[in-house]
């Protein structure tokens, strides 16, 4: 129950989002979620895509450095607590977040994390034995219609 | 192995001797050319030269400078000593700037040239047994036809493929049992690439490539290590040094030792300047080659600039020949930078990039003045996308290239890891280095 994530090198100069986004954006590419982490010259841009294939393809033949990994996403309760169940859940198993970002469904009330751990296989095993609701590719992009 | 020294009486010749051959060349050399061009002839009537006022060596210092430029401006023969029916030969340079420098050569310049190279091509290995695929460019270029006269000098068997044509390179090296290359040091290491790439096909056994002529361009150690590799099989590497306004290559080459490049002495007498005061260097100390060439008739050099920096050393050599050493070129004059007081080449930029691999071969060096100091910030392609995952694994990439240049320069930079493509390319000469030092702000 894994999606798929697409990371970007951008360098920081006036316009490249513009540019890696329109690049997309011809493709007929439909951005789901997004996070950039930035230093003061280059940041990284996560995109949960509904093609990420596609959207690989036309990045890497414009010449950026990209590359597709797979990420956990978790649907909580928007609720408190609703997203320290799944934390402490991964902190149980000793698992290690690298980096995460979440947003808010309109349609669903629901909350969502993406995740990027350490160990997807044991993430994924121990998060649905908890109970917890993880998303696949159709689910998410069903889910996000 | 056998190491053979293909002139003993000149290239182990005492040093006083040597000395005292040069200073006698010389005096004839000031004579044929107050005789012979008017531009020498010229410069020493103003600056009151003769040969008979040419006491020692040293001497030499009264007489100016010649430059490329001077060449140019006297485009195509001005500074030709002897009138063409005498001339058996030209060669020109590239000339991407202005015009091309044009060199001329007669009978006797001819086997000077080809004794000059085969003095180095024996000093790196090669014998009458040597199969020799000589991959540099023929045509107006000294390269390719400078290795093969003194290849074919000391009787290798010489086949001059040129450049171009891998695949049939590769089948001539299997076909003919080639066991040395004539070739730039990108295109040696391309040729491994590609022989590697069809290794099912054909074996890198198939191969007995034993010996690499390198030159044209320079080679850093580490450059060299990685051909050695790529060929495997023993493959040894030798570098050597020539210019065309100097007849081509043949003023100093590597011996097997590989601890700088023995210089033919009796051919070329060689001084270490300051690039930019122009103040003659202590011996030992690292300044610009300038280079008299001393036996040349049909255009002669005297206190040619090469722009090329190095270092000389006089000692005795572990191979028997006691001709002074020079060591393998560490940077262009016109490309040195002066940051901080410290003087930057960008070649050994590039040997400290060499050998990371999650960046490109490109890279750029931007110089600024940021108040009252100078900042060098170097840049590099990121081509590995699989650092992207974690954040973590960028920053020590870009602090590993940090530290590594930072230990050979010792001073500190800054590193910008940048998209791929997006430095600039140059097919000729590349121009690494982006001075804004002296811009308005």
């Amino acid at each position: 129950m894994l999606i798929k994530q697409i990371s970007v090198f951008v360098e920081n100069k006036a316009g490249r989002l513009a540019e890696i986004t329109e690049t997309i954006a011809k493709a007929g590419v439909d951005i789901r979620a997004l996070s950039i982490a930035d230093t003061t010259d280059f940041g990284i841009l996560r995109l949960i895509v509904d093609k990420p294939h596609e959207t690989e393809k036309v990045l890497r033949d414009s010449g950026f450095t990209v590359s597709v990994t797979s990420v956990i996403a978790v649907g909580i309760d928007d609720v408190p607590g609703g997203f320290a169940k799944p934390m402490r859940v991964l902190a149980n198993a000793h698992i290690d977040v690298e980096y995460m970002y979440a947003f808010i469904s309109r349609d669903t009330k629901k909350a969502y994390v993406i995740l990027r751990v350490n160990d997807n296989a044991t993430a994924t095993k121990v998060l649905e034995e908890a109970g917890i609701v993880l998303l696949d590719e159709n689910g998410f992009h069903d889910m996000m219609k | 192995m056998e190491h053979r020294i293909w002139n003993r009486e000149s290239e182990c010749m005492k040093r006083a001797e040597l000395e005292k051959l040069q200073l006698e060349r010389l005096k004839a050399l000031i004579d044929y050319c107050d005789k012979n061009v008017k531009f020498y002839h010229d410069r020493f009537e103003k600056n009151n030269i003769t040969a008979e006022r040419i006491k020692q060596l040293s001497d030499i210092q009264y007489i100016p400078y010649t430059t490329k430029e001077d060449l140019r401006d006297n485009y195509p023969f001005g500074l030709f000593s002897v009138p063409k029916k005498q001339l058996v030969r030209l060669h020109a340079s590239s000339g991407t700037t202005g015009n091309p420098t044009v060199v001329g050569y007669t009978r006797e310049d001819l086997e000077n040239w080809s004794e000059q190279v085969a003095r180095l091509a024996t000093a790196a290995g090669a014998t009458e047994e040597t199969v020799v695929q000589i991959c540099f460019g023929y045509g107006m270029f000294t390269g390719a036809l400078g290795l093969h006269y003194g290849l074919e000098k000391i009787g290798a068997t010489v086949v001059p493929t040129s450049s171009g044509n891998t695949e049939k390179q590769l089948k001539f090296m299997r076909d003919f049992g080639t066991d040395a290359i004539v070739a730039t040091p990108s295109y040696c290491l391309y040729l491994a690439e590609c022989a590697r790439e069809k290794a099912e096909e054909f074996p890198m056994e198939s191969y007995k490539l034993k010996l690499g002529l390198l030159g044209s361009e320079g080679c850093t150690p580490e450059m060299r290590t990685q051909i050695e590799e790529r060929w495997g099989g023993g493959f040894f590497c030798t570098d050597n040094y020539g210019m065309s306004e100097l007849n081509g290559p043949g003023m100093s080459g590597e011996c097997y030792k590989r601890n700088g490049l023995h210089i033919n002495e009796d051919h070329f007498l060689c001084e270490i300047i300051d690039s930019q005061s122009g103040d003659i260097l202590e011996r030992g100390s690292t300044g610009e080659l300038v280079v008299t060439n001393l036996t040349k008739r049909g255009l002669p050099m005297i206190r040619y600039r090469t722009r090329d920096i190095t270092n000389i050393n006089y000692e005795p050599c572990e191979c028997g020949r006691t001709t002074a050493r020079m060591s393998k070129i560490i940077g262009r004059s016109d490309d040195m930078l002066k940051i901080r007081g410290v003087n930057v080449f960008p070649s050994q930029i590039e040997s400290a990039l060499i050998g990371i691999t999650s960046i490109g071969p490109h890279y750029q060096l931007v110089v600024r003045r940021e108040g009252f100091s100078d900042t060098l910030e170097v840049r590099v392609e990121l081509t590995d996308s699989s650092l992207l995952e974690i954040y973590s694994e960028l920053e020590k990439l870009r602090r590993n290239i940090h530290d590594r240049i930072k230990n050979i320069l010792g001073i500190e930079i800054k590193v910008s890891l940048v998209e791929p493509k997006t430095l600039e390319r140059f097919t000729g000469k590349a121009k690494r280095v982006l001075d804004l030092r002296n811009e308005a702000k």
